[in-house]
């Protein structure tokens, strides 16, 4: 891992944000508007649901953690993009830039980036709806650690499938967190789900996060073997991702993506 | 004189379909050898393979006695690449796209790398420029800026003044023979334009359906097939069998 490699191509995205202003009204402007309309729903029904009436905010809380979530995964997605769209995809990989250095400058870009929309998120909530993600303590940071880690994996996976498969692959890296959301059991608690989907939903570390969670809010317990389950799926997905990401790298050496992908 | 490049039995392979037939060459160090064909004819996919960027299915490239499979980034330091075909990031200035690809080339001194390249390629007035924002002639100068970041001993050119007005192409030409004289540096040029070609480069190489089917001085070219210029050779060989010299 070369350091100065890492950081040049962090500066070539930090360059890109910070030279537009609309790119960083956009960063900001949608975490902010989702997590009030998210406040306002949350707050009906804190009064209309028995449910939720003990803890207000959990809704909104569980809001937040999903558009961190959201953001990070989206972003490593439109970083890779970047690059496809500006037609640099090949002066990148003809420089002496290893695959690992890649990836580990777009997991530091693309927390940067879900950073920037969130933390002014994050505090609208205490002066609109009163309420503070801090009320999560502690384990706040290893919720989302946990959703980082499950976000740069999404991220890493469809970058693997924009290599494999060209900028064709573009409409899947846009669904891809749409598609898991209902698994995610974010809003509600994993036994709403039919059985079937209650077996796909447990495979994800997602719903162990937004039930522990909701177990932090709600019951005002801290489960850890929701948090020790999250890391482990996430662990054992991270690794996959990246070994996905260097076969397709290899598969688009061989299959000329490389060079197609570039102009 | 030394081979800084060789290229060993290359073969490419897309399912049934052979882009690269087997092709051997070098290019020797401070020579620039021209590669001509007609559209299709397996250019693009031999610079790929040279640039690492597409694996061989048989054969090999070795890059100042280097095998490029092998030692992938470490040839990747050595070498650099044009083409009208890639653009750096349109919505960076010159001088950030040129400070990113010194930082991911990792080069010591940027500031006066980057100070050299400018003052050599004219580039003084569009440091602070949209890189987008710039004419094809603006553009085409920085990426060379860019392309000769690392101070590459190997350059591979693909249509290095493609859609340049005849001013600015006869600028880049002497800027490439002169810097090659200086640096003594090796540059393989793709090119549809033959008096670029002949202007250029010492020895040419014709490729047609994946193999190459003639090599040769222009000049020794021109005289063998009997033509009156380059282009009227390149019209031939196109258009007939192969002429395996």
């Amino acid at each position: 891992m070369n350091l100065v490699r890492i950081y040049g191509l962090f500066l070539r995205h930090f360059y890109l944000i910070t030279r537009s202003f609309p790119r960083i009204l956009d960063l900001i402007y949608w975490p902010s508007i989702q997590i009030t309309l998210w406040g306002f729903i949350s707050n009906f029904f804190s009064d209309h649901s028995t449910y939720y009436n003990n803890a207000v905010g959990v809704i909104l809380t569980c809001a937040i953690l999903y558009d961190f979530l959201f953001r990070t995964s989206i972003g490593f997605n439109m970083l890779f993009l970047e690059e496809i769209w500006s037609r640099n995809f090949t002066n990148l990989f003809i420089a002496p830039i290893k695959i690992g250095e890649i990836i580990t400058s777009l997991i530091i870009t693309a927390l940067i980036r879900a950073l920037i929309g969130l933390v002014p998120a994050i505090l609208l909530t205490s002066p609109l709806f009163g309420i503070s993600l801090l009320d999560l303590g502690l384990h706040l940071f290893f919720l989302f650690l946990s959703l980082y880690i499950f976000g740069i994996t999404l991220g890493i996976l469809v970058s693997a499938g924009l290599l494999r498969f060209g900028p064709s692959f573009e409409n899947i890296a846009w669904s891809t967190m749409f598609l898991l959301a209902p698994f995610g059991c974010i809003y509600y608690p994993v036994e709403i789900l039919p059985e079937f989907f209650q077996k796909i939903a447990y495979s994800l570390p997602l719903v162990y996060i937004f039930e522990e969670a909701r177990s932090i809010l709600i019951d005002q317990t801290v489960n850890y073997k929701n948090i020790i389950y999250a890391f482990y799926l996430n662990g054992i997905y991270l690794i996959l991702a990246i070994t996905l990401f260097y076969y397709s790298f290899g598969q688009a050496r061989k299959r000329g993506t490389l060079i197609n992908i570039g102009e | 004189m030394e081979n800084l490049v060789e290229v060993k039995n290359l073969e490419k392979k897309y399912g049934s379909k052979e882009a690269v037939k087997g092709i051997s060459f070098n290019i020797q160090k401070n020579e620039i050898l021209g590669l001509l064909g007609p559209n299709g004819s397996g250019k693009t996919t031999t610079i790929g393979m040279m640039l690492g960027l597409l694996k061989p299915t048989n054969g090999e490239i070795l890059i100042d006695g280097k095998k490029i499979e092998e030692n992938r980034i470490e040839t990747l330091k050595k070498i650099n690449f044009i083409s009208p075909y890639i653009e750096l990031p349109k919505k960076l200035t010159v001088k950030q796209n040129l400070i990113v690809y010194c930082k991911l080339y990792n080069v010591s001194n940027i500031k006066n790398r980057i100070e050299y390249l400018v003052g050599k390629l004219r580039l003084e007035d569009l440091l602070n420029r949209i890189t987008g924002e710039l004419s094809s002639g603006q553009k085409n100068r920085v990426s060379l800026a860019k392309a000769l970041i690392n101070n590459p001993t190997v350059l591979f050119l693909d249509e290095p003044t493609a859609s340049l007005d005849p001013e600015i192409g006869d600028f880049v030409r002497s800027f490439l023979e002169n810097y090659k004289k200086d640096k003594k540096i090796s540059i393989l040029l793709a090119s549809h334009n033959m008096s670029e070609v002949t202007r250029l480069c010492k020895t040419v190489l014709m490729m047609k359906d994946g193999i190459i089917i003639d090599k040769g001085c222009p000049n020794e070219l021109i005289q063998k097939h009997g033509r009156d210029n380059l282009e009227e050779v390149f019209l031939k060989l196109s258009r007939s069998k192969y002429e395996l010299s």
